[in-house]
């Protein structure tokens, strides 16, 4: 029996339009900790997908060995029955139930007949499994009274009760305080002394470097190299260079220095806090953006960008703010996005689809929206006028589609991007807000937008464009600033920034 | 043309056009089961004035539907305000100048108030409305039960229900006898109207290069609508002309229709239904278009609540029951989507004059009670799934 208790061999995985796993090989000796690092969309997730069952066997190409023998996964219950469990950033309990029902959810144990359940033994069992991780809550507890680092220990109890050999776990501390990060970390060297073999995807290199015994790095797809921690392989920067290393192929269309000294948006000491989340999203946030420029926010996603730019175009989520916005030399702060839209700033959301455009209605309804007064006489319609200016911009950004009157759902993804930017447009915004403006899109269209981009700002826009492409944000920005867990982690200018730079700063 | 060709242009615009062969479907049906009776100009004007208060419902539920709420209150409310109306005519004596707008004010004021806990704190609108629907029960019960059923003789407020508009012609010349000429004329008025609008928008269709039905398809389309206009203002000519009813309903769906489709306030409404959070990402106030629309939910209850209190020349303590699931039925039937931003305006008048069909032809055959309730579900839930059904189809 080979000494890799998984092997993964050349698998492969095909989205329309996009190679999420490229003939990526991956092996985990037993009893191992192994670290599996990469930027995002570097197809981590996709290959514990794929590893897991949730990509059934016949959705992607190649073989996965575990404990020896070829698998063909259909779904998650299959790979739990063979000894895998994989826990997720959002974890899967059941908030309004007790902690020994969630550990022995699907496996409670059951009178003779199976029919009815025997409590007192589920909860001993229960009791049991929590000793294991050394969960100190009454197994009665409901899950939503538990602080987040219990309930993940919760769910790593769970995995345990279902004998679990190799243990998953995405992003585990990333929702976690600092002990709670900890006392996780020293739980999973715990269970390695039990024979249990775990795999852990983190961003948090340094906490990779503390614990892997092997670690693998993926970058678009494809395995980049995996590095032995014993012999000394692991370290920060080379795990960054390994991530990012890749050559800037793209090449960006070139913009003439229309920056200019005047300040039109300032923000200073910006805080949020989500009362929702019970939470700080946003903290001491300090930045400036001039007129004619383009500055690049780059970060890992859930970094808090979006929440940022949310944040000062309207607080449509409810935030508590504390801090300053001057826009065009006026204190401000917008209570509604309408407010926002009517001074002159506008945001073409990250998720498009979620919450950017209307998907039923169609071209022309959806690029009006935000400023259908343009169209209008006194509050009616101008239905000529509408479709007029609806084309002028349809030529303008080259959207492909015989007519405006096309219903939006039906237009690649390339071309509902540009419907949104044209959306943003139609507002005839001072400073405009990109969140993820290449998202999901081709070559050819992507270069298009970077065109109207600088097109743009040779016209005296300016542009803050969010962006977790790194080639990119470097292509494209006058200036970078790297946002890490809510804060500004650095601010880069355009010569001085490099990949590594970025990434340094995005997990510190 | 072949046979082809028309299944091909019947199922690209089935979803359209269904109602429309529904409707003449059941009044066929139902023509062959009175021997001709239900087609009877008396029956057709009863008709029309049975489906005045329920197409004003209808109106204001499908924008209510249309930005995903549902407001169960309307019946009830529909009923303690005509009971309200009732009481300031019969009781207090008041002019019907200060009754009506009174009533209709305070039924803005109760839709307003069904969505101030929906708008500001996020409480599903089925619960808030049913809640209403409770509360509106007891008050209709509160006003009319000491008294019993409050009659009402003001013969302008009865005219709304039960009265036509006038004649300018006189009734016995020699020119079209006993026919209501002024109701003639409107119609004729808006055969023409219709013809005219619809060639010119599918003029502006064809240049922008969509998609228009080919010629001898529109052709059958005008005759067949023209012809059904034709001969429902014929049928209304032949027994006291246009109803006072038929035009509130239509003065109603004429402005819901023009504000939903021809300006700014309609194209918010309609993108809170489509994506609420795009529309407050867009500058639109969701929890203002909420009022807003449920407002004018309240607003139309009370109109329903007059117009039916008025027909009955009276209001008791069960008026408005299961209103609401009429209107409801209406608007489904009509086109509404359940999932949100989708429906129109006139398709719901004419889902309302579907159900009310179905009403009043079953009630001519002497159809039970109980058996009638099972058809209109029936017909509700076949509706929906129609509606879903085509709607997948057509992408």
């Amino acid at each position: 029996m080979s000494p890799h208790i998984l092997e993964m061999r050349s698998i492969s995985k095909t989205f329309p339009g996009v190679k999420a796993l490229d003939n990526v090989s991956f092996q985990v000796a037993e009893g191992e900790i192994h670290c599996l690092v990469g930027e995002n969309g570097a197809g981590k997730s996709t290959l514990m997908k794929v590893l897991s069952g949730v990509h059934s066997h016949g959705t992607y190409t190649g073989d996965i060995l575990f404990r020896g023998e070829v698998q063909s996964f259909r779904g998650i219950s299959d790979s739990e029955h063979a000894g895998i469990a994989i826990i997720y950033q959002e974890l899967a309990l059941f908030p309004e139930l007790s902690v020994y029902e969630n550990i022995l959810m699907g496996q409670e144990i059951t009178h003779g007949l199976g029919v009815t359940v025997d409590w007192n033994e589920t909860v001993k069992k229960a009791t049991e499994m929590l000793k294991r991780v050394g969960l100190k809550v009454n197994p009665e507890a409901l899950i939503k009274d538990l602080g987040i680092g219990q309930q993940q220990l919760v769910e790593i109890a769970k995995a345990l009760c279902k004998n679990v050999k190799l243990l998953i776990l995405d992003e585990p501390t990333a929702a976690l305080n600092e002990d709670d990060a900890e006392n996780l970390l020293l739980l999973i060297k715990d269970l390695q002394k039990n024979g249990i073999t775990s795999v852990l995807i983190s961003h948090r290199l340094k906490e990779v470097i503390e614990i892997a015994d092997t670690v693998t790095v993926l970058r678009d797809g494809k395995t980049i190299c995996t590095l032995d921690a014993r012999k000394g392989q692991v370290s920060e920067s080379v795990l960054i260079k390994n991530m990012v290393g890749r050559e800037i192929h793209k090449i960006y269309p070139a913009r003439g220095n229309c920056v200019t000294d005047e300040v039109v948006l300032d923000v200073r000491n910006w805080n949020a806090y989500s009362p929702k989340l019970g939470r700080a999203v946003l903290k001491d946030i300090q930045f400036n953006l001039h007129k004619g420029e383009i500055i690049g926010f780059a970060g890992l996603m859930g970094s808090g960008r979006t929440e940022l730019a949310k944040s000062l175009f309207g607080n449509p989520d409810g935030y508590e703010l504390r801090g300053e916005m001057t826009f065009h030399q006026q204190k401000k702060r917008f209570k509604h996005p309408g407010e926002a839209i009517q001074a002159g700033l506008a945001y073409a959301s990250e998720d498009r689809k979620g919450n950017g455009l209307i998907l039923i209605q169609d071209i022309k309804s959806n690029i009006t929206l935000a400023n259908l007064e343009k169209v209008s006489n006194r509050g009616i319609l101008d239905a000529n006028r509408e479709v007029k200016e609806a084309n002028d911009y349809k030529n303008a950004l080259k959207i492909k589609t015989p007519s405006v009157e096309q219903t939006v759902v039906n237009l690649s993804g390339g071309n509902q991007q540009k419907v949104s930017i044209a959306k943003w447009l139609f507002v005839e915004p001072k400073i405009l807000i990109l969140d993820e403006p290449s998202r999901g899109i081709d070559v050819g269209a992507k270069y298009e937008i970077y065109t109207i981009m600088n097109r743009l700002v040779e016209q005296g826009m300016s542009i803050i464009m969010i962006s977790s492409e790194l080639p990119e944000v470097l292509g494209m920005s006058d200036r970078i600033y790297v946002v890490s867990a809510g804060r500004i982690a650095g601010e880069l200018s355009r010569e001085e920034a490099d990949q590594e730079k970025i990434m340094h700063l995005a997990t510190s | 043309m072949t046979t082809q060709d028309l299944q091909k242009a019947l199922n690209k615009n089935i979803r359209d056009y269904g109602m429309f062969i529904a409707l003449f479907v059941i009044m066929t049906i139902f023509t062959i089961a009175t021997n001709g009776l239900f087609l009877s100009s008396r029956n057709i004007a009863d008709l029309m004035n049975q489906t005045g208060y329920i197409a004003v419902l209808a109106v204001g539920m499908t924008l209510v539907i249309v930005i995903r709420h549902i407001d169960l209150s309307v019946g009830f409310l529909a009923g303690f305000l005509g009971a309200v109306a009732a009481i300031g005519l019969s009781v207090l004596h008041w002019s019907i100048l200060i009754v009506v707008p009174a009533v209709l004010l305070l039924g803005i004021l109760a839709g307003l108030l069904t969505a101030l806990p929906v708008a500001k704190l996020g409480i599903p609108s089925f619960v808030a409305s049913l809640a209403g629907w409770l509360i509106y029960r007891g008050f209709l019960l509160l006003s009319t039960t000491s008294t019993g059923t409050i009659n009402i003789s003001d013969p302008a407020f009865v005219a709304l229900g039960n009265g036509s508009i006038p004649d300018f012609f006189p009734d016995d010349s020699p020119f079209l006898p006993g026919l209501h000429k002024v109701t003639l004329l409107l119609g004729v008025l808006a055969v023409i109207w219709f013809i005219i609008s619809d060639l010119r928008s599918r003029k502006q269709k064809k240049s922008y290069q969509f998609d228009v039905i080919p010629t001898d398809m529109l052709v059958l389309k005008l005759v067949l609508i023209s012809a059904a206009i034709g001969f429902i203002t014929w049928k209304l000519a032949g027994y006291n002309g246009m109803g006072w009813t038929v035009v509130v309903m239509l003065v109603v769906v004429g402005i819901y229709d023009w504000v939903s489709r021809q300006t700014i306030l309609g194209r918010h409404i309609y993108a809170v239904g489509g994506n609420p959070e795009a529309a407050e990402l867009s500058g639109i106030s969701v929890s203002n278009i909420t009022l807003l629309v449920f407002g004018s939910m309240g607003l139309l209850s009370a109109l329903a609540g007059i117009l039916f209190s008025s027909r009955l020349q009276s209001a008791g303590p069960t008026g408005g029951t299961l209103f609401e699931l009429d209107a409801i039925a209406a608007a489904y039937i009509g086109g509404v989507s359940a999932a949100g931003g989708v429906g129109k305006i006139t398709g719901s008048m004419v889902g309302a004059l579907v159900y009310m069909s179905l009403r009043n032809g079953m009630n001519l055959m002497g159809v039970d009670e109980s058996l009638q309730y099972v058809v209109r579900g029936a017909v509700l839930a076949l509706a929906v799934i129609f509606d879903v059904a085509t709607r997948r189809v057509k992408r």
